[in-house]
C-alpha cells in the first residue's frame, strides 16, 4: 500500500511507498503504475514510477490534486497486470578501451578486475525502473562486494552503451549523457529506438536482465 | 502546385520546433519537452489564427535568419525580439505581435531577444514536420521529435504546405517582468537546516550560464543538507527544484531527466514557468512561498489573463 499521499508542486501526486528498496515494494509500485496506465483517467499527463515512489503529474487547467489524489485512494488495483517480465541477454565488453572505470574500481574496492568481472557476471538482475535518460534501465541489486560509490567528478560524456555501477545498481547509457556511475564495460545491442514508438525500450521494468561476456572483435561484428 | 519553403541562412544559438509537447512517457525517461514560454506561444498562434498545437520555431538568444520561397504567406513574431524584415533592397524594422507578410524572396532576421531567452516565430501555414509520439518538438539531448531530433541548422530548408488566407491582425502587448519566483516547500524540505530553509525565501539566487532547456542552475549562499545529499533515485517534475551536495539550486525545465537523486527543496508554480523560462543568466531570482489552494488559485487567474490577452487580439 501507499504510505503516504502529498503534493509535489501543484501539478503532481507524490505517492510514497517507503524508504527500502526491494522487488516487493517495487512491484507494489508498478502495480499502481500499471493499473492507473490502463486506466486512462482524463487529465492524468504522466506516471513516474521508481524504486518505492510514484509520482502522477495532471493537467492543471483540468483536473488538481484532491481529484486526482481521490482517483488514486480509490484505485482498483488489478490482478493480472500486463506487466513486463521477459528475460534479456546483453552482450558486454568490458576490454580496456569500454571499461573506463575498471582500474578505479579495482581500487576502490580492493579487488582484482577479473574477480570483480566474475562477480558481476555471475548474478542476474531485476529491472526497478526506466529513466533519467529515455531508456535508461536501473538494474539491481549487485553484489555487496561490488558496492562503490559514483564518481567524485562525474563524466561530462559517457558514452553510448556504457554498462555503469553504483552502490547496489547497475544501468546502460542508452545514449551519450553526462554521467557519474562507475564504467565497466559497453555493449553494442541498442537498448533504447525511438523509432519504434510503441516499444521504444529493450528493458522495461519488471524484467531480469544477464550479461553476457564478449571480446572486442565480437564487440566490433556485433552490429555487421 | 509550386513548392514553398524556408531556406535557413543563419541557424541560431539554439533553434527548435516546439509544441505542447508529448506526455505519457515519463516512465520510459522522455520528459514532456514543449514550448519554454507557453503564453508567447499560444498568443503567436492565435494572431495567425493557427490551432493551438500548430508547431512554432523556438529560438534562444539569437534566432535564425531565413529566406522564404513561395508565395505569399503570414508570420507573426512573439515575445521581446529584435528583428527585420527584407524586401526587395528595403529593411524594415520587426514588430511582434502581428501579422506580417512574407512573399517569394523576403528575409525575416531575427537578431536578438532582449532581455529575456526565448522568442517566437509561428507561421500560417502546415509545417511539414516529422512527429514522434504525436509531437514535433525537438528534444536534442534524446533526438527525440522533428529534424531527425537535432536544432536547426544552417542551409537546411523548411516546407511548408497549406498556406492560409493572407490576415491582418495584431496585439498591443508587453511581457511582465518577474517580481519573485513562486514555490511550494517540496518533499524533502526538511532536509535542510532552519537556518538554510529560512535563507532560502531570504536570500537572492543568480540564474547562471549553466542554463538550457533542460534545467537552470542557480548560485547563491550555500544551502546545508543535514540529513542526506542523496536520496534514492525517483521521479521529477518540470519546477523541481533539486540541491545538489554543492548547495546550489538547479531548477527542472521542459527538457529535464525523469529521474533524480538530489533533494526537493522545492517546486516552482505552474503559472511562473513562462516568466523563470525568460531569465537570463545574472538575473536575480527570490523564491516566495505559497501553499497548494494559492498556486491553484494562482494558475486560474494565469489562464484568466491568457485569454484575456488574445481576445484583445484585432
Amino acid at each position: 500500500m501507499i504510505k503516504n499521499i502529498s503534493n509535489l508542486g501543484d501539478a503532481a501526486v507524490y505517492c510514497d511507498f517507503g524508504n527500502d528498496v526491494n522487488k516487493e515494494i517495487n512491484s507494489k509500485v508498478i502495480n499502481y503504475f500499471q493499473s492507473l496506465k490502463d486506466s486512462k483517467f482524463e487529465g492524468i499527463t504522466n506516471l513516474t514510477p521508481s524504486y518505492n515512489k510514484l509520482i502522477v503529474s495532471f493537467d492543471l487547467s483540468i483536473t488538481n490534486f484532491e481529484k486526482t489524489k481521490k482517483i488514486i485512494e480509490n484505485l482498483e488495483i488489478k490482478k493480472n497486470l500486463s506487466t513486463s517480465k521477459k528475460k534479456i541477454q546483453i552482450p558486454l565488453c568490458c576490454e580496456e578501451e569500454y571499461a573506463l572505470d575498471l582500474k578505479k574500481l579495482e581500487r576502490k574496492l580492493n579487488k582484482p578486475n577479473d574477480e570483480i568481472l566474475e562477480t558481476f557476471f555471475s548474478k542476474e538482475y531485476f529491472c526497478y525502473m526506466t529513466g533519467f535518460i529515455a531508456g535508461m534501465p536501473f538494474l539491481g541489486d549487485i553484489d555487496k562486494n561490488l558496492h562503490a560509490k559514483r564518481l567524485e567528478t562525474p563524466r561530462v560524456k559517457v558514452p553510448k552503451g556504457s554498462i555503469g555501477l553504483t552502490e547496489q545498481f547497475c544501468n546502460i547509457y542508452t545514449f551519450e549523457s553526462p554521467g557519474g556511475w562507475n564504467i565497466i564495460g559497453n555493449t553494442p545491442l541498442n537498448v533504447f529506438d525511438s523509432l519504434n514508438e510503441d516499444n521504444p525500450n529493450l528493458i522495461n521494468p519488471g524484467d531480469t536482465v544477464s550479461f553476457i561476456k564478449i571480446n572486442k572483435e565480437k564487440y566490433k561484428n556485433y552490429n555487421e | 502546385m509550386s513548392e514553398n519553403f524556408f531556406k535557413v541562412i543563419r541557424a541560431g544559438i539554439n533553434t527548435t520546433f516546439q509544441d505542447l509537447g508529448r506526455n505519457n512517457l515519463n516512465h520510459i525517461g522522455i520528459p514532456i519537452s514543449g514550448v519554454m514560454d507557453r503564453r508567447n506561444y499560444i498568443i503567436s498562434n492565435k494572431i495567425l489564427q493557427n490551432i493551438p498545437s500548430h508547431p512554432i520555431i523556438e529560438f534562444a538568444y539569437q534566432g535564425p535568419r531565413l529566406v522564404y520561397h513561395g508565395d505569399p504567406l503570414n508570420i507573426s513574431v512573439s515575445g521581446d525580439v529584435k528583428f527585420k524584415i527584407f524586401k526587395n533592397k528595403n529593411e524594415i524594422e520587426g514588430k511582434c505581435y502581428e501579422t506580417i507578410i512574407l512573399e517569394d524572396h523576403d528575409e525575416i532576421d531575427l537578431i536578438s531577444t532582449n532581455k529575456s531567452v526565448y522568442g517566437y516565430l509561428a507561421i500560417g501555414a502546415d509545417l511539414n514536420l516529422d512527429y514522434q509520439w504525436k509531437s514535433c518538438s525537438i528534444n536534442t539531448k534524446a533526438n527525440i521529435g522533428s529534424n531527425k531530433g537535432k536544432k536547426l541548422q544552417d542551409n537546411q530548408k523548411i516546407e511548408v504546405s497549406n498556406i492560409k488566407e493572407l490576415s491582418r491582425r495584431k496585439l498591443d502587448h508587453i511581457n511582465s517582468k518577474i517580481e519573485n519566483i513562486r514555490v511550494i516547500k517540496g518533499t524533502n524540505f526538511h532536509y535542510f537546516s532552519k537556518e538554510s530553509q529560512a535563507k532560502f525565501f531570504k536570500k537572492e539566487y543568480s540564474v547562471t550560464k549553466l542554463t538550457d532547456r533542460m534545467g537552470m542552475r542557480l548560485e547563491g549562499e550555500r544551502l546545508d543538507n543535514i540529513i542526506n545529499t542523496n536520496i534514492k533515485s525517483e521521479g521529477l517534475v518540470k519546477g523541481v527544484i533539486q540541491i545538489p551536495a554543492d548547495g546550489n539550486p538547479i531548477i527542472m525545465l521542459a527538457d529535464h531527466g525523469t529521474i533524480g537523486g538530489y533533494p526537493k527543496i522545492a517546486t516552482v508554480i505552474s503559472a511562473d514557468f513562462d516568466k523563470l523560462s525568460q531569465l537570463t543568466p545574472g538575473s536575480k531570482i527570490k523564491f516566495k512561498e505559497v501553499n497548494l489552494k494559492d498556486a491553484e488559485t494562482i494558475f486560474k487567474l494565469y489562464e484568466m489573463e491568457t485569454n484575456n490577452i488574445i481576445s484583445k487580439i484585432l
